[in-house]
């Protein structure tokens, strides 16, 4: 029987991609198995250093709800061990708001009335003196998708315009063929956000109902693709509030593991979205609390010490303040997420109300007042 | 008084190398590696403006006692390696380069293929070389044939504070190594440095033990100190550890 189970694994195939992982899971008993974790297992998680993903699960738990400051003490540690007194802080920048897709909780969906708006050079140029001004050195670029106006070769020149002001260029758009991502990264491109949305493949497909993102196995095999054109840090999540959020987490978690194993020479930051209003907006179907974001990021931090977590404007004032001690890695400050909405045209519609509307400068005396060191510069690209 | 340590050109009063991550802020971070005393400090290339004067660590290192060790962290390749000390070397003028070569994000284990092919080069472009390595005593050996100045093994992962885990083999590379051993990484408590410097190494580097801890100043002079009696302990030769009670009638005595 030994034997056997050996030859057995021996014999299995490596993955070839994370569908084949993610193809193992049924989401209905993974949120059972969610729901079904006690105190015992929180108290086991707790105890151990080196978690696996059912300790995650129990974090995620609601079993895990009485053991919150626990587990905020021991991820604000485990944080400061790794990452120290320091906040990495960055800048997105809309270039587009042009997109062929529909999602129905986006402000910039295709069906949306509103004006649209590509940004040229010349603009592009007064949105980094803007950011240059304020100290940003770490940029994301985002754009919808638009593969005419807003394709690689866009892309590609956005990021070669901006390349001599920025030691880290991020990107958050449409998913992209390996060989366009290493033609971005040869160009200067360092890191790729690309948020599954929802792991759940029917409420997916739901609410990506036309365009290239209804496309749920291409974007779930993104990150691989990036992995194999040597992409130096991924950015995974879910947007919470399509659907359950412990369920969607752990996928998130499983996601994660299976690149850091396949694809070791990468980074990966996890960032949190939850649902925020924005013009034909859609309510949140899974509510997410405070509570439940704090225990998210705690979990998150506590099933790896090394990985990046990243916390938006989506965020309030008071969340914000707190979470950057708890296990918050960068933070962005004073966001615009309208195309030419620092300099060129701030009236212009916005993708989503931020909530932190703080100016850079009040984000630094705060964190400053925390006793965090501001990180601006942490990259420089050699050779 | 301790002996000195002469690395390449230069000779070091203080055998306690530092680092400048992890600090809550510059003005800190001067103050606890003014306390520490220590005389070369590393700076990680990628967290600095080498063309900015006012760079915010550069300008609070800038202090006669202080050299500094520029290092490649962030480069995943020997020829990423090169690149970034030959910009260091034009921008920072210093020769003295610590090569980190960490592919894995993670645990920023170092990779011994990329580190000989980088140390092999940058020596014969004229750089003094301090490598960062895993516990390796041949990997040890190959870097001193290719000419580097010394060797940096590591006690346990970086910023793990967890001590020697590497003992067994950071005895056998300072047994066996001609050029100067500095344990690096993984030093979490002022007793694992006094512990390498009782077993003969040259130097320590700690970074995360001072920068993380609530009193970093507190704790930089608390290093210097351990750093000073380990190496004084190391040359007044410890007295020898007794595997068992000397007998009171020895067993050889009907020889006599």
């Amino acid at each position: 029987m030994l034997v056997n189970n050996i030859k057995n694994k021996s014999q299995e195939p490596k993955a070839k991609s994370f569908k084949d992982i993610f193809n193992q899971y049924n989401w209905d008993e993974t949120l059972q198995s969610i729901f079904n974790k006690t105190s015992v297992d929180v108290e086991s998680a707790l105890s151990k250093d080196k978690l696996d993903l059912e300790d995650f699960k129990a974090l995620i738990s609601p079993a895990a709800k009485p053991f919150l400051e626990q587990m905020a003490q021991r991820s604000r540690m485990l944080t400061k061990k790794r990452f120290g007194n320091t906040i990495q802080m960055y800048a997105p920048m809309y270039l587009s708001n042009e997109c062929q897709n529909i999602c129905t909780y986006c402000g910039f969906s295709f069906t949306n009335k509103i004006p649209r708006r590509t940004l040229t050079d010349d603009e592009i140029l007064k949105e980094v003196t803007f950011l240059k001004a304020k100290g940003y050195d770490h940029i994301l670029l985002v754009t919808g998708e638009a593969n005419k106006t807003v394709g690689v070769d866009y892309i590609k020149n956005a990021i070669q315009f901006i390349r001599s002001q920025f030691s880290n260029i991020t990107i958050e758009v449409q998913p992209l063929d390996q060989d366009e991502y290493e033609l971005l990264i040869e160009s200067g491109l360092y890191a790729v956000l690309v948020y599954q949305e929802t792991y759940h493949q029917q409420e997916y497909k739901k609410h990506h109902p036309k365009g290239k993102k209804s496309n749920f196995e291409y974007r779930l095999e993104t990150p691989d693709r990036l992995g194999k054109a040597g992409i130096h840090k991924i950015g995974l999540g879910a947007l919470f509030g399509l659907e359950d959020w412990r369920a969607d987490s752990f996928f998130t978690a499983l996601h994660l593991k299976y690149l850091q194993k396949t694809y070791w020479k990468t980074k990966y930051s996890i960032s949190f979205p939850r649902l925020r209003p924005h013009l034909g907006g859609l309510e949140p179907k899974v509510e997410m609390t405070d509570a439940d974001l704090v225990q998210l990021i705690c979990a998150f931090r506590m099933l790896d010490e090394d990985v990046e977590l990243s916390m938006s404007t989506r965020e309030s004032e008071v969340f914000r303040n707190n979470i950057v001690n708890l296990g918050a890695t960068s933070i962005s400050a004073e966001s615009k997420t309208n195309p030419g909405g620092y300099s060129v045209e701030p009236q212009s519609l916005e993708q989503f109300e931020i909530s932190d509307e703080r100016s850079t400068e009040e984000i630094v005396q705060m964190l400053k007042g925390q006793g965090l060191e501001v990180v601006w510069k942490d990259w420089e690209q050699f050779g | 008084m301790n002996t000195n340590l002469t690395i390449a050109d230069k000779t070091f009063t203080s055998r306690l190398f530092t680092g400048t991550g992890k600090f809550s802020s510059s003005q800190l971070m001067k103050e606890a590696l003014l306390a520490s005393e220590s005389e070369l400090i590393t700076v990680a290339l990628k967290r600095v403006d080498v063309q900015n004067e006012e760079d915010d660590i550069l300008s609070h290192l800038n202090h006669s006692r202080i050299n500094l060790l520029p290092n490649t962290s962030g480069v995943r390749t020997a020829k990423e390696a090169v690149f970034a000390a030959e910009l260091s070397r034009e921008a920072l003028e210093t020769n003295w380069v610590k090569l980190e070569i960490h592919p894995d994000p993670r645990y920023l284990l170092p990779d011994p293929i990329e580190t000989l092919k980088a140390a092999e080069e940058l020596v014969k472009k004229g750089f003094v070389v301090m490598p960062y390595i895993h516990a390796d005593p041949v990997l040890c050996k190959r870097l001193e044939e290719v000419g580097t100045q010394c060797v940096m093994p590591l006690g346990a992962p970086i910023g793990s504070n967890k001590g020697l885990k590497t003992l067994e083999f950071l005895e056998i590379i300072i047994e066996q190594s001609n050029v100067p051993v500095v344990v690096d990484a993984g030093i979490g408590a002022p007793s694992h440095a006094a512990y390498a410097m009782e077993l003969g190494a040259d130097a320590v580097l700690v970074n995360t033990a001072i920068a993380v801890s609530q009193n970093p100043v507190a704790m930089a002079l608390a290093f210097k100190m351990a750093v000073e009696a380990g190496r004084m302990a190391y040359e007044a030769k410890l007295a020898p550890v007794r595997k068992q009670a000397e007998a009171s009638s020895p067993l050889t005595s009907f020889l006599n």
